[in-house]
């Protein structure tokens, strides 16, 4: 593209003032988005595709700056332009949608009202018609009975309908470039196609252009007119979305397109060429057919008394609805079999895995380990029962998991030290190396703390100490939902590999059927606190029964088939 | 496994030790402030640790005939009315007004740290009955919550250490409590209960842990006004006795003889209790500065 477009980078550099010197997070990126465009920034994390959109901005940190480069908008130096100028291009001319939509709204303020906040400010309109607007507003963005939601306050609406009212802050001004920075982490799939089919139509009926800043190759592909991969600060290759998925030029964006989750991939197909284990055969699932489950999950209940718990101090008002987080779950799992959970958030997929787990106790039902009902144990003896070792969690965020004051060979160490035979420190320490190389965990890094680890690292640790007391049932939730897809490839092949070798039974609980078909010979769907559809990974996903499941699969973004 | 080398190198290395000093220089460079702070701090500490060697006359020998000599070469504080060297005096008491402070600060730190973290955790009817003795404590004015229990048992030095201890333990209950409520349904936790610890320990090695910098921070704060507290308490004739030098006793003995013009005897300990509770406070910002992590860029 020859002539400049509505957004002009070149050779765009931003730097960073850190204690350990000038860090430049944004290396001469170069881009352009044309009038009516939508351009995809895709790359994983610490990639400068963030940095890049406040640059644009001009909303940096006060310890970055743009050292290098040019940043225009339809002819205005974004870089030299004074404040008083910038304050007016920024909603005006440029809006932004933000990761999370929650805290991009003033939690005391009615959300009609900070729309009109919105108009006020750029002077588009005042009074009763910017009332008027702001209703329109939440109307363009489909919110059911706008007038009554023009008084809602942000914590009376769910993800989605918060990240609505966010994009008809954004769009309040008429701006001619929208800049949508992950703007749909955090919310279902439904609801994520849902936000982002009409984010394509808005921008497309107002002749918008659009950056969607996203780590995810499949939706940037469903949305994007052209493609930016970026990675560490700089752009590894820029394409018309077709032509990039057709013959990505660049080893890194194939190794990205590949390790994307697709219908009809395998888990080695996921790993970057050149990596010896792409070409191992699969590990062949040991699931026993035959013979006892071993676990068996029967009637399952768990509810929530829904009247307010400030008030009980005094014995309590009458209990007048509870809510049924979980209502009547029947399930078995067999030994060495991988199960997946799918499902929603709020839909009790998370509050079942707490009850196996017996760090919560069930209003009613049984579930039945081995033979022996282990619901009639409470949560709170239960760090004490030697059932304990054999059922164990690898949790979904492996920061929040990994206590930040012990270090990786101290966290991997505690249920050893525990529930352990070894109570020797040479043997715990022997055993914590062991585990180490079973989950290829570097035994240099053992003695750092979790803040000096990556995601993939800490995602290790984390499984490492599940497996420590070699147990024989794993809950795996959303292990890999806050890992770079490449670092979930690996982390996915990892625990599919640790299944054969130890002989594991695995519940995987995701929100993504996509991910969890490729670790698992079972599906179950939940949905308001019930299983609505179970059967083999391959009949669900091809064949789904329940009109719900082919909703969740048609929402999950697909990228075109890899032609490499 | 081979992982895509991008994709999992490790954040920069920095080994813990030296990491910590790098970055307190850091942040401290940021605030010069603070190297007076931490000076003074020094200094308060070296003239507690050194004080009656470095003192050049008994702080108890009394000499009639050199009474309320103002400040000279000999006697830089001067002398009071029974010609005992103020300097002295002043120097010797740093020692007894810091064992105060801190035993008591000590001893409000891990009461407090105990009670709240395990009602953060714990929640139900734990929390709400040490939440409501410590709102029984803050209903009271606190100096004279501290004033009746120095006069119900006894007045000595110990008695002046729980009294302090005692109304300070809300404070450090209220900000464990808070840390160890936001931490309580981390995944960090349940790991624990999975592998095994109990609720006790998980306290103790998970919650506690994670509860000290933003204590460490009330602490050093509360160090000087612990001080004051404690001279607050010998100025109106509760705890320490005369004449044991202590900065509140000494306010109290020369506040009579600034009208008759001897201004130094109330001034110099006056100042040194001053100077102190600032020095703490300085430390308490230039600690919150090193612990917060917004403040490490």
């Amino acid at each position: 593209m020859s002539a400049k477009g509505l957004v002009h980078a070149d050779n765009l550099t931003v730097e960073f003032t850190t204690r350990d010197g000038v860090v430049s997070a944004v290396k001469d990126v170069s881009f352009d988005i044309a009038a009516g465009e939508t351009l995809g920034i895709v790359g994983e994390s610490g990639s400068g595709k963030s940095v890049t959109s406040f640059a644009l901005m001009r909303i940096l940190d006060d310890n970055g700056r743009v050292a290098n480069g040019a940043l225009e908008y339809s002819g205005v130096d974004l870089v030299a332009a004074d404040e008083r100028r910038m304050r007016e291009i920024r909603g005006r001319e440029i809006s932004m949608i933000f990761q999370n939509p929650r805290s991009a709204l003033n939690p005391i303020r009615k959300v009609g009202r900070q729309i009109e906040d919105a108009l006020r400010q750029h002077a588009v309109a005042a009074g009763a018609e910017a009332r008027r607007r702001a209703v329109e507003l939440l109307d363009a963005v489909r919110i059911r009975d706008p007038e009554a939601r023009y008084h809602a306050y942000p914590h009376e609406l769910s993800g989605g309908m918060c990240q609505r009212v966010v994009i008809a802050l954004a769009l309040a001004c008429q701006p001619r470039v929208l800049i949508a920075d992950e703007p749909t982490t955090g919310l279902d799939v439904t609801t994520q196609k849902a936000i982002l089919d009409l984010v394509r139509d808005l921008v497309r009926d107002r002749g918008m252009s659009m950056a969607l800043i996203t780590h995810d190759l499949g939706l940037a592909a469903e949305y994007c007119d052209r493609i930016v991969v970026m990675r560490s600060g700089e752009v590894v290759e820029a394409n018309e979305t077709e032509a990039l998925f057709a013959g990505p030029r660049y080893p890194y964006t194939r190794a990205l397109i590949r390790a994307t989750p697709r219908r009809g991939a395998v888990l080695r197909s996921l790993l970057p060429e050149g990596d010896p284990r792409r070409n191992a055969p699969a590990s062949i699932p040991v699931a026993d057919k035959s013979g006892a489950p071993l676990l068996s999950v029967r009637g399952l209940v768990k509810s929530f008394p829904a009247a307010s718990k400030g008030f009980s101090f005094f014995g309590g008002g009458a209990e007048t609805q509870e809510t049924r987080a979980v209502d009547g779950v029947s399930f078995d799992i067999r030994h060495g079999e991988s199960v997946g959970l799918v499902g929603e958030s709020g839909c009790g997929k998370s509050t079942t895995s707490l009850m196996l787990m017996r760090l919560l106790d069930p209003t009613a039902g049984e579930i039945l380990f081995d033979g022996e009902d282990i619901a009639a144990v409470p949560a709170s003896a239960f760090p004490k029962h030697p059932l304990r070792a054999k059922l164990q969690m690898v949790f979904q965020d492996p920061t929040d998991s990994l206590n930040p004051r012990f270090t990786a060979g101290r966290c991997i160490a505690d249920p050893i030290l525990r529930l352990g035979d070894e109570k020797n420190r040479r043997a715990v320490q022997a055993r914590v190396k062991q585990l180490a190389d079973q989950v290829s965990f570097p035994k240099s890094l053992l003695d750092r703390f979790p803040h000096q680890l990556s995601g993939g690292q800490k995602a290790r640790v984390g499984i490492a100490r599940a497996i420590a007391l070699g147990p024989s049932f794993l809950v795996l939730d959303e292990p890999t939902a806050a890992l770079d897809v490449s670092v979930q490839a690996v982390v996915l092949n990892l625990l599919a590999d640790l299944r054969a070798e130890l002989g594991l039974s695995y519940l995987f609980v995701s929100h993504d059927l996509t991910v969890v078909r490729l670790l698992c010979d079972r599906v179950m769907v939940m949905r308001a606190g019930e299983l609505i559809e179970q059967g083999a990974a391959e009949d669900v996903m091809n064949a789904p029964k329940d009109p719900y499941t082919a909703a969740l699969l048609a929402a999950s973004p697909e990228p075109p088939p890899i032609s490499v | 496994m081979r992982d895509a080398p991008v994709t999992e190198a490790a954040p920069e290395d920095e080994a813990a030790g030296p990491s910590v000093l790098r970055r307190s220089l850091y942040v401290l460079s940021s605030n010069p402030v603070s190297f007076v702070a931490l000076g003074g701090f020094c200094l308060i500490v070296l003239a507690a640790i050194f004080g009656p060697w470095l003192a050049p006359y008994d702080p108890l020998l009394t000499d009639a005939a050199k009474a309320l000599q103002p400040p000279t070469a000999a006697h830089p504080f001067g002398t009071d009315q029974l010609g005992r060297d103020v300097f002295s005096r002043v120097l010797v008491a740093a020692r007894l007004d810091m064992m105060i402070s801190v035993a008591a600060v000590t001893l409000s730190f891990f009461v407090g740290a105990a009670i709240g973290t395990l009602s953060g955790y714990y929640g139900g009817w734990v929390d709400r009955i040490s939440g409501r003795l410590i709102d029984t404590i803050m209903a009271f004015p606190l100096f004279v919550l501290a004033m009746g229990i120095v006069a119900a048992l006894g007045n000595t030095v110990e008695n002046i250490i729980y009294a302090t201890a005692i109304i300070n333990v809300p404070f450090y209950a209220r900000v464990a409590r808070a840390e160890a409520a936001i931490r309580r349904d981390a995944g960090f936790v349940l790991a624990a209960k999975l592998s095994g610890n109990g609720g006790l320990r998980i306290v103790a090695t998970q919650l506690f842990p994670n509860a000290l910098p933003p204590m460490m921070v009330q602490a050093s704060l509360n160090l000087g006004w612990a001080i004051l507290n404690a001279a607050g308490l010998s100025f109106i004739g509760l705890g320490v006795r005369p004449p044991t030098p202590e900065w509140g006793i000494m306010v109290a003995e020369g506040a009579n003889f600034i009208v008759s013009g001897e201004w130094w005897l109330a001034l110099f300990p006056g100042a040194a209790l001053m100077l102190t509770v600032f020095t703490f406070n300085l430390m308490g910002d230039a600690l919150r500065d090193i612990v917060d992590p917004r403040k490490r860029t």
